[in-house]
């Protein structure tokens, strides 16, 4: 098993979001999650992340056999780790470029590899901006910063693609993207699955998951997971609605 | 009056050696700096009481017994590596220009370099307590002139050096950089200490543009942590004459920077950019004063400052735009980073605008890391430090890039590496 989740609780600003959230995860997989506004599923992916707003106040986090929590967010990434920002942040002042052979450069270290030198570096990005249809210029420029949304979004993608994680979180990568930019990113996406690959999939809408097919989807909904399924669930949440699958129905939280 | 005598009293000692000497001058000289040391005299050194020092304590300058230097010997190695090697070199030793460590001789066609002895050779300068104080204790204006239409294609290096042994010193550059109608130049003034010493420079440097001249311009304050810096900058414009300068002031205890530019030409163009870096328990105060007189002038205007240890840092940006000075386009930035919780800024911006059809915009910022940029170089593999490391170069890129003497540049990007303790970016 690549992730196992069990029973966690992460705390943001003082208010419990995750309240007992276990899931398992496979290499190979491809794991939707699916679930209302406020439903904690941002706060799943940046706990994962290892953003330090998200407090983990209960349960575990096993990757790839290692308790992911003691790991700082740069280790977290250096064993195979991404999140896609659903906001991606604007750096000034730091290439799109530089930035990313450096990041590059700290995982490849990391796994005891040699590494890339500019000219390997260019060479290497160039050929992944393609799969994106990414502009070529987008490398040389700071940061996101003056990004489209979809750029910004691609620019995620583009990131995974060099960085070629084992475990990669997608945090409502869909919002946002128009049709061509969806089905553009979707195919960057499909293009990185991969046997020892896994693919967790955040996402409000089930439009992405008609272009990144899942293998399992899960509800979230008030910080557990409520139910889960098959790609044909995502179906049946998109005619129910997810009121139908909260457990106890508290009224509508859309 | 009393104290004030007593605080002063090494001054007046030091001004009656140099009643002493040769280098007091000729009766009209010696008049002048008598003028000058008596309205010294008369205000003694500014106070917090005084609005445009509120944050600016020179209690440590005002204490320290200082003395005129006597002429060191530099060996050429140590210059060589203050002007990055450049061959047109013009280089002021404890106020007096130095013609063996200078290349007079082989400055670039249209350039010129002479010292006078009298003030009134320079433009006037006005200013507070540390100008009357280079008006009395100066021994050289040392006179650039770059003849009109001449295009000057290698950057001329003007470095003042302060230097001394033991006792703290007192130097007085002064300079008034002439630029002829049409002509175009890159300066570089440099400040460096040299020597045990602790020095005080009161350093006055004006620029005078004629009608479409062109100056580049960098100043590096690179002095000692025990110097005091203070020093006063004058630059008139005239008609669509183009001024850019970017100050970097990474040295000294105590550095204060009064720059006055005034637009005196229609569509004449400044740009006054810096970067300051503090450490320790080091002050670097800034004020700046561009003076709108003639319309249609743009002026631009980007301060950044990084802060760590116990420093503190004065930003006060005055734009004056004058009822003649319509379609005035003025923009004013100060941002500062504090690296550390005890480190603290004063910034102010100050509009004075008399005229109606005018476009002037400010903004200040003052903060951290941007813990969400942080956290984004993070989750991608970087370690804290080179996060940390790439987010203050880019920072400070801003005004370095900037800089078009490469040479300049990088040695101003490997100070700032030194002085904040980063790795280097390549």
């Amino acid at each position: 098993m690549l992730l196992d989740i069990k029973d966690l609780r992460v705390k943001a600003e003082n208010k419990e979001i995750l309240k007992g959230l276990s899931l398992s995860v496979n290499a190979g997989e491809v794991h939707a999650i699916m679930g209302p506004n406020g439903s904690g599923k941002s706060t799943l992916a940046r706990a994962l992340a290892g953003h330090p707003g998200y407090e983990v106040t209960g349960g575990s986090i096993t990757y790839d056999g290692k308790d992911l929590l003691e790991l700082q967010p740069e280790e977290r990434a250096c064993e195979g780790l991404f999140m896609a920002f659903q906001y991606p942040v604007e750096i000034t002042g730091v290439n799109n470029a530089y930035f990313l052979k450096a990041a590059l450069n700290a995982v490849r270290k990391h796994r005891g590899e040699e590494e890339l030198d500019a000219v390997e570096f260019m060479q290497l990005a160039r050929s992944k901006a393609k799969l994106l249809e990414m502009d070529q210029t987008m490398l040389s420029r700071s940061v996101n910063e003056g990004f489209s949304g979809g750029e910004k979004k691609r620019n995620e993608i583009f990131q995974m693609a060099v960085l070629e994680p084992r475990l990669a979180i997608l945090d409502e990568t869909d919002s946002g993207l128009d049709i061509d930019a969806l089905k553009i990113v979707s195919n960057g996406v499909n293009a990185l699955r991969s046997p020892d690959r896994a693919i967790i999939v955040v996402t409000h809408y089930q439009r992405l998951l008609n272009y990144i097919v899942p293998d399992f989807v899960h509800v979230l909904t008030d910080g557990r997971i409520v139910r889960s399924g098959g790609k044909e669930l995502a179906l049946e949440l998109e005619e129910t609605g997810y009121v139908r699958v909260e457990p106890e129905t508290t009224g509508a939280r859309r | 009056m009393t104290a004030v005598a007593e605080r002063l009293e090494s001054l007046v000692e030091a001004f009656d050696a140099f009643r002493r000497e040769k280098a007091f001058g000729t009766d009209r000289t010696r008049q002048q700096r008598e003028a000058a040391f008596a309205r010294f005299l008369a205000r003694g050194f500014p106070s917090t009481r005084d609005e445009e020092w509120r944050f600016t304590n020179v209690a440590p300058v005002a204490a320290m017994r200082f003395v005129r230097p006597s002429a060191p010997a530099l060996d050429r190695a140590t210059v060589d590596a203050l002007v990055h090697g450049a061959t047109a070199r013009i280089v002021i030793v404890n106020g007096r220009l130095s013609p063996q460590q200078s290349t007079l001789d082989a400055l670039p066609a249209g350039v010129t370099v002479s010292a006078s002895a009298n003030i009134t050779d320079g433009p006037a300068v006005s200013g507070g307590a540390f100008v009357d104080l280079n008006d009395a204790f100066f021994e050289d204006l040392v006179i650039i002139r770059v003849a009109e239409k001449t295009v000057v294609s290698q950057p001329l290096f003007l470095l003042a050096i302060g230097s001394g042994d033991a006792q703290p010193v007192m130097v007085a550059p002064r300079v008034a950089v002439i630029v002829g109608d049409g002509a175009e130049v890159s300066i570089v003034e440099s400040y460096a200490t040299v020597g045990p010493a602790a020095v005080l420079t009161s350093a006055v440097t004006s620029f005078q543009l004629g009608a479409g001249a062109i100056v580049d311009h960098v100043k590096v304050q690179t002095e000692s942590d025990a110097a005091f810096h203070l020093a006063t900058s004058h630059v008139r414009l005239q008609r669509a004459s183009t001024f850019t300068s970017r100050a970097l002031t990474f040295g000294g205890r105590i550095s204060r920077n009064d720059i006055t530019s005034v637009l005196d030409g229609d569509g004449a163009e400044c740009t006054l950019n810096g970067l300051y870096i503090a450490t320790g328990d080091t002050l670097v105060d800034t004020h700046t004063t561009i003076d709108h007189a003639k319309p249609h002038c743009p002026s631009h205007e980007v301060y950044k400052g990084i802060l760590a240890g116990k420093s503190r840092a004065v930003f006060n940006g005055k734009i004056i735009v004058r009822q003649d000075a319509q379609k005035t386009d003025a923009k004013q930035t100060n941002k500062a980073l504090l690296l550390t919780d005890d480190a603290q800024i004063n910034t102010k911006p100050q509009l004075e605008i008399f005229a109606d059809d005018v476009k002037c915009t400010h903004g200040a910022a003052i903060g951290q890391l941007d813990e969400d940029a942080m956290f984004y170089l993070r989750a991608r593999g970087i370690s804290v430090e080179s996060a940390r490391n790439m987010m203050i170069h880019a920072f400070a890129g801003d005004v370095l890039n900037g800089i078009r003497v490469d040479a300049v540049r990088e040695a101003a990007v490997t100070l700032m590496e030194q002085k904040l303790r980063l790795s280097h970016e390549v």
